[in-house]
């Protein structure tokens, strides 16, 4: 019997007009196909309030055209690319940004906020905006901002440190979550493989080794496919 | 057409109700099982989550939509939309519920550890909590079965209270487990390979053989790991013929006759929101302990005022959730590693500690084990927040950005290691969970109310565990991370709820008037009506849960299928 001949549920309109009273002891009769349609690629197993939920998200608009292009030259001054590596903006981080703010809306205002606090600095200092600065300007900004202040010595920078440290972590997320952020980082994972312990290589730098005692209990990988048996006191035999 | 009668109705097809409709369904029994949520098969590539790429979910991951995360397979968590739970003022317990075939199974653990002979006996060690009616000799061949049944990994270590079994090989240790071991050993705590419910080599020729990707929790495609979906519920339904699977079906009561013995359960149809009932012999509850306590205290009738199964007021009661609790630690030897190599190994810990001091020379009375996570895992949200705050440790500089941040990501992944404790608390009368008298889910069902507070023997335990991790940080030559957890955070012992192992609701005991079932899950008030899942405990140890409710649930089968086999039921 096929998987979906034998699920069970009720439909609805089988039993008209149904109350409590009037179904007691009544039986579905009725088999249903509980498989859907293969979701639209990209969907990782979305179920269908979470792509509502999602489609929502992604149709509203939070962040201008001012404050995106903002955001994209400061997620190229967090992380632009090297000899190896593209930038923030090549792996498409001001995108992540644009939707985490939306989906995550405790991001909202400090990021908004923050943005704003910058363009007031960047005229303060320079009688123009952010992104209308020279690159030489945004650095002398973002120096007085991208590091802790713990001793207040620098007091007025407060609130742009506070932003600077949110658009770093969305930007180093969104960059290390993609492709490019794997590829840069070395992460190898995520593909079937056999675990067979740390290499030799690695073990060498590093203080530690293995229990000869220890490595005898653990797994033969050779014989991983053959089927386990045991004797009475539980000794595996295969 | 005539009326259908099963043999059983068997509600919830988690960890308990899955072996119970195997063992049932198996024995010739016609059965019904019925699941609150919908049909979940790992395999389907329609709603899988497993060896998806982060950049797959918008949010990368991020917990907005699941509270463990977008590739979590559980389908509710700490809140069901449309099914509130409510709590005594001043209380805070936490209730995960999983909405799906197979129910939390599907994203659990899988830590598979047999209670020792000690935990049903704690009440002759300290004085507290009560015995279970039973003894660890009674429940280890169902336990032995279960390891070969099932599959589960792990290593003799002939440790008394850590009983060996039928077990899989471990997987070798990662490099901060090995880390782990030795900071460990070095201050005498103990430390064995760790017992997950994953295949590590073939058990079977239904299930496929882990492939190493640490993610368990998105319940596996290739069946290598336990759920009750893929490993009891689809194969009993596909193969005996015997199961009528009803599923998206919520039940709310069980129905009984004059004499007080069931007759079936009375059930809403999430999709057409109408109430229908099912006949049975028999009626074997597994919605999880809050669950069926819930459902028992909605069975009132003329023979059963208090609910059914209820005349002792002990139902929902004796409830308790292991205690948890968590520290982190940046090891500096682990820094600038290696990164060309796959570590993800399995869904889980390879090693952890089990319980190694004796409680009697200690001002707490039960035990903890140890989880230890870290290493090189997949990025997902979150990755690299503040990842240069470790400089401030070794000497470097904190903040900055260009080429220096992205160094400081390189030279700080997988320099990590954190630790997590889950103990025993003691079962009290006082903390339970009861019907709320005002409050209603969207089907009309009162609902849960939750009363539960911790006791200085869960503090103090926990106060313990920071000790140890900060000792055992120490020991790794790492450094402790964030600020110890003080008197007034109650040593940061998690909400109780939280380490969702909760237990006790339906306990079981030879005396009537102080507990729910017999030592065979089974009513004293209604012969016909079983508990399968982890309410007829009446101590939870310093173990998970889970390989008990299986066990239990086995041997409860059984004797349900001897009982039908008398004609009892």
């Amino acid at each position: 019997m096929k998987r979906r001949d034998s699920l069970k549920t009720l439909l609805v309109g089988t039993i008209g007009g149904a109350t409590l009273a009037s179904v007691s002891g009544c039986q579905p009769e009725t088999a249903v196909d509980s498989k859907t349609e293969t979701n639209p690629e990209g969907l990782y197993g979305r179920l269908p309030k979470e792509i509502e939920h999602d489609e929502k998200v992604k149709a509203e608009i939070y962040l201008n055209e001012h404050e995106l292009a903002t955001i994209a030259v400061l997620c190229d001054i967090i992380l632009p690319a090297t000899e190896s590596a593209g930038s923030a903006t090549d792996a498409e981080v001001p995108a992540f940004i644009d939707f985490i703010v939306k989906d995550i809306p405790s991001h909202q205002v400090p990021m908004r906020g923050g943005l704003m606090w910058l363009d007031s600095e960047a005229n303060r200092r320079f009688n123009k905006e952010f992104i209308a600065c020279i690159s030489e300007e945004e650095i002398q900004i973002i120096d007085d901002i991208a590091y802790p202040d713990p001793d207040g010595e620098k007091p007025e920078m407060g609130p742009g440190i506070e932003f600077f440290n949110l658009i770093r972590n969305l930007t180093v997320t969104g960059y290390y979550t993609t492709r490019m952020g794997f590829d840069d980082l070395g992460y190898t994972g995520n593909f079937a493989n056999t675990w067979d312990g740390v290499p030799e290589e690695v073990l060498a730098n590093h203080d530690v080794d293995y229990d000869p005692e220890w490595i005898a209990k653990c797994v033969d990988q050779s014989k991983r496919l053959t089927i386990a048996e045991w004797d009475d006191d539980g000794n595996l035999l295969t | 057409m005539p009326e259908k009668i099963y043999d059983a109705i068997i509600v919830g097809s988690g960890a308990g109700g899955g072996m119970a409709t195997k063992i049932l369904s198996e024995a010739g029994m016609k059965v019904a099982l019925v699941e609150a949520g919908p049909f979940f098969d790992p395999k389907d590539p329609v709603t899988a989550t497993q060896m998806k790429w982060p950049w797959e979910s918008p949010r990368r991951g991020a917990s907005t939509n699941r509270a463990f995360g977008d590739f979590d397979m559980s389908w509710g968590d700490w809140k069901v939309d449309g099914e509130p739970y409510t709590q005594k003022e001043g209380t805070d317990f936490m209730w995960w519920r999983s909405r799906m075939l197979g129910g939390r199974t599907n994203h659990w653990g899988r830590i598979s550890l047999r209670f020792g002979p000690n935990d049903f006996k704690h009440r002759d060690i300290d004085g507290l909590g009560d015995n279970w009616p039973i003894s660890y000799d009674e429940i280890k061949p169902y336990y032995d079965r279960l390891d070969k049944m099932v599959g589960v990994f792990g290593s003799k270590e002939n440790r008394r209270n850590d009983p060996d079994g039928y077990f899989l090989p471990p997987p070798k240790p990662r490099l901060h487990e090995l880390y782990y071991i030795k900071g460990a050993k070095k201050m005498g705590v103990d430390v064995i390979p760790s017992r997950l419910s994953i295949l590590t080599k073939k058990l079977n020729n239904d299930r496929g053989v882990c492939f190493y990707c640490r993610q368990c929790n998105r319940a596996c495609n290739a069946y290598a790991d336990f759920s009750s979906s893929s490993v009891f519920v689809i194969p009993a339904v596909n193969g005996s013929g015997q199961v009528d699977l009803y599923v998206n079906s919520m039940v709310k009561s069980v129905t009984t006759d004059d004499e007080g013995r069931a007759t079936g359960v009375s059930f809403i149809n999430k999709e057409d929101r109408k109430e229908y009932q099912l006949k049975g012999r028999s009626v074997v509850l597994g919605a999880s302990a809050c669950s069926s306590a819930r459902i028992l205290l909605n069975s009132k009738s003329k023979q059963h005022p208090n609910g059914l199964g209820n005349s002792s007021d002990v139902v929902g009661r004796y409830l308790h959730d292991s205690t948890g609790g968590g520290r982190v630690g940046f090891i500096p030897a682990l820094m600038n590693r290696k990164t060309d190599y796959n570590e993800d190994g399995v869904g889980g810990m390879h090693v952890y500690s089990p319980w190694w001091l004796d409680n009697k020379k200690l001002d707490f009375p039960r035990g903890y084990h140890i989880e230890v996570w870290g290493g090189m895992g997949g990025p997902a949200y979150g990755f690299g927040f503040n990842a240069s705050d470790l400089n401030k440790h070794v000497g470097g500089v904190v903040g900055g950005y260009g080429d220096k941040l992205r160094d400081d990501v390189k030279k700080f992944y997988g320099a990590v290691i954190g630790m997590d404790g889950r103990g025993e608390a003691i079962a009290r009368k006082e903390n339970r969970c009861e019907l709320d008298p005002k409050v209603v889910d969207q089907y009309g069902i009162p609902v849960l109310r939750f009363d539960y507070k911790w006791s200085d023997y869960e503090r103090y335990q926990a106060r313990h565990m920071q000790d140890t991790f900060e000792e055992l940080i120490h020991s790794m030559g790492g450094i402790p991370l964030g600020d110890k957890p003080t008197k007034e955070q109650d040593y940061g012992l998690l909400k109780p709820g939280q380490i969702i192992h909760e237990v006790g609701t339906t306990r079981m005991g030879n005396d009537p008037k102080t507990s729910v079932t017999n030592k065979y899950c089974q009513l004293h008030d209604a012969d016909n009506v079983f508990v399968v899942d982890a309410g007829p405990f009446v101590s939870q140890a310093d173990k998970n849960c889970t390989w008990t409710i299986m066990a239990l649930s086995m041997r409860t089968s059984e004797y349900i299928v001897e009982q039908y086999k008398k004609r009892n039921i």
